[in-house]
């Protein structure tokens, strides 16, 4: 996979899906984390990367979590843990996604990030410093080079639709 | 070296002798439940053209989110919903009749132990209670499930937390769940299976069992299993004729992990805004003036929350300043409280009956609160505006410390009653 290279929008522990897909609104997309911070769903720009702390994404199932920052334009999620749901629905909608420890003290808000999936190598392009990430599963690497789930289901229509 | 249980269901559904954590298996389903986030799903496999679903007597699903219908838009996806089991033949479809999925499943004899059981909820891993391995999953996997019948497991590590002691009066399952989030945190089974016992847990009714099993993945969890016992096996005899096999974790299996929660003295648990392990015990936020009391859902909706709430609510009124919203987590639960007059005394109290469904919970409608508003509540999360306005608060507590706070108007230590 390419190396992604963006701009750090940082997030402290605990970060819920509530938060980033909040119900009972409308037009959800303007209130993305606008709970804990009201500037991300206004300035948040194509390319940029989210760095949290521990258990991000945790709470609900609903894929809207993970879609939305997608939509948004966010490129990659790095935190130091994940709800485990929100990792498997963002994998499993092609939106990078990798775990590493310590990546919250390394980062500031507006820090250049460079991430490489392949080694599991996480880089602050301002501090210059690399953390080595925890390398994603093979099968999981594969169902996101291949952009998620919805490319592998096509595989498999074709597949019937041929036979 | 032996299994958990988590390894067993695991390595029987993926065909292996054996498994130990941190294996990577494909699975095959029981079973798939879906609620009304099957509309995506339709949509996902539509999109990708996937015409038939790989087995439809091994899925079930109801709708229970938005219903009624609050806008248009959900209507319009439950016209969807509607068409499209009859297209993919989806037979077991409960619509908006039957109430909440994770009361429903295990009601309709769906839910049996030993089985791998996905959803589209985060709270699947109620079925837990009843042995089996429920867990949820986003719209994407699930559309995958309904097309190979196969899913992708990361093996978990499994922890247990062993029960000691006997329960106080008015402390409940609920109040033994928070306390654990509270003390051990959010993260304290992140990926993991979770196993409870102890003879207190082994003494609770299935219905206290799920309270625990369905708050696991505010622990982290990937599942939450209670043994499944004689009490499992009777629940089942009158509601399915499917055989299954009781799965049990071997003795000499390992564990990751093992904490002892002595209960003797456990005082009534208080969940504050906005973190579900922001737990104090009830004394501590005692005072705190409210104007929601929310008793029901998946959590503690059952006929034994509804029950106490009633024994407390009995020949007294719901505090004026106070709206009290009670919902069933089923049909079949809503019936019995009608005819044990449950029913007629909470709303005599002065509290109004909602029909089964999420709504409220996870603040998508009825009984939404306004900025500044605070409510005490029965439900599994108190995120930052989970139930309404970001500016709003709500507190998680058991049915009993739910039902006092409302006859006070304020949160109350149900023990006084």
């Amino acid at each position: 996979m390419d190396i992604i290279k963006g701009k750090v929008w940082k997030f402290d522990d605990d970060v819920d899906t509530d938060a980033i897909s909040p119900s009972g609104t409308t037009e959800v997309k303007k209130h993305v984390l606008e709970v804990i911070n009201p500037h991300f769903p206004l300035e948040v720009k194509t390319g940029d990367i989210i760095v949290a702390g521990s258990n991000f994404g945790c709470g609900s199932s609903r894929e809207t979590a993970p879609s939305l920052l997608k939509s948004l334009g966010i490129s990659a999620i790095i935190a130091e843990s994940f709800g485990r749901i929100f990792f498997r629905n963002a994998v499993a909608i092609g939106l990078p996604i990798i775990t590493c420890p310590n990546v919250s003290n390394c980062f500031l808000d507006g820090n250049q990030l460079e991430l490489d999936i392949d080694s599991a190598k996480v880089t602050n392009i301002d501090s210059g410093k690399t953390l080595d990430a925890q390398p994603l599963p093979y099968e999981m690497r594969d169902i996101l080079y291949k952009g998620g789930i919805m490319p592998i289901l096509k595989e498999i229509a074709n597949i019937n639709t041929a036979s | 070296m032996g299994m958990t249980m988590a390894e067993k269901i695991l390595a029987r559904a993926s065909g292996k002798e054996k498994l130990r954590p941190g294996e990577f298996v494909i699975a095959a389903i029981d079973l798939a439940m879906a609620h009304d986030g099957l509309g995506a799903v339709i949509r996902i496999l539509g999109e990708a053209g996937i015409k038939k679903i790989w087995d439809p007597e091994k899925v079930v699903s109801l709708l229970d989110h938005s219903t009624p219908a609050p806008t248009v838009q959900a209507a319009e996806i439950h016209k969807m919903i509607e068409n499209a089991v009859n297209d993919y033949n989806i037979k077991n479809f409960y619509g908006q009749r039957a109430g909440i999925c994770h009361q429903v499943l295990p009601e309709k004899g769906w839910v049996l132990p030993g089985q791998l059981i996905v959803g589209t909820d985060s709270h699947t891993t109620t079925y837990g209670a009843l042995g089996a391995a429920g867990t949820g999953i986003g719209f994407s996997e699930m559309a995958y499930v309904l097309t190979t019948g196969k899913l992708w497991f990361m093996v978990p590590e499994t922890i247990k937390f062993t029960i000691l002691g006997n329960l106080p009066t008015r402390v409940m399952s609920k109040d033994i769940i928070l306390y654990i989030a509270g003390n051990y945190s959010t993260t304290v089974a992140q990926y993991k299976s979770v196993e409870f016992s102890g003879p207190v847990s082994d003494s609770f009714s299935l219905a206290s069992r799920m309270a625990m099993s369905n708050m696991s993945v505010e622990i982290g969890a990937k599942f939450g299993f209670f043994s499944p016992d004689e009490k499992v096996v009777e629940y089942l005899r009158t509601r399915t004729e499917k055989e299954f096999d009781i799965i049990n974790t071997d003795e000499d299996a390992e564990y990751e992990k093992e904490y002892k929660v002595d209960i003797s003295t456990l005082e009534p648990q208080i969940a504050i805004p906005y973190a579900v392990d922001n737990v104090k015990p009830v004394s501590e936020v005692a005072g705190v003036r409210l104007n929601q009391a929310v008793l029901g859902g998946c959590t503690n909706g059952r006929l034994e929350d509804l029950k106490i709430a009633a024994e407390i609510m009995q020949s007294r009124k719901v505090k004026s300043h106070v709206r009290m919203l009670v919902v069933p987590a089923s049909a079949e639960v809503y019936k019995e409280a009608i005819k044990e007059g449950i029913i007629y005394t909470l709303i005599d109290s002065g509290a109004v009956i909602l029909n089964p469904s999420c709504g409220i919970c996870y603040g998508s409608h009825m009984g939404l609160l306004a900025s500044g508003e605070s409510c005490i509540a029965s439900i599994n999360r108190n995120f930052k505006g989970r139930m309404g306005s970001p500016e709003s608060r709500v507190y998680l507590a058991s049915p009993a410390t739910v039902a006092a706070s409302a006859i006070e108007g304020m949160i109350t230590d149900p023990r006084e009653y």
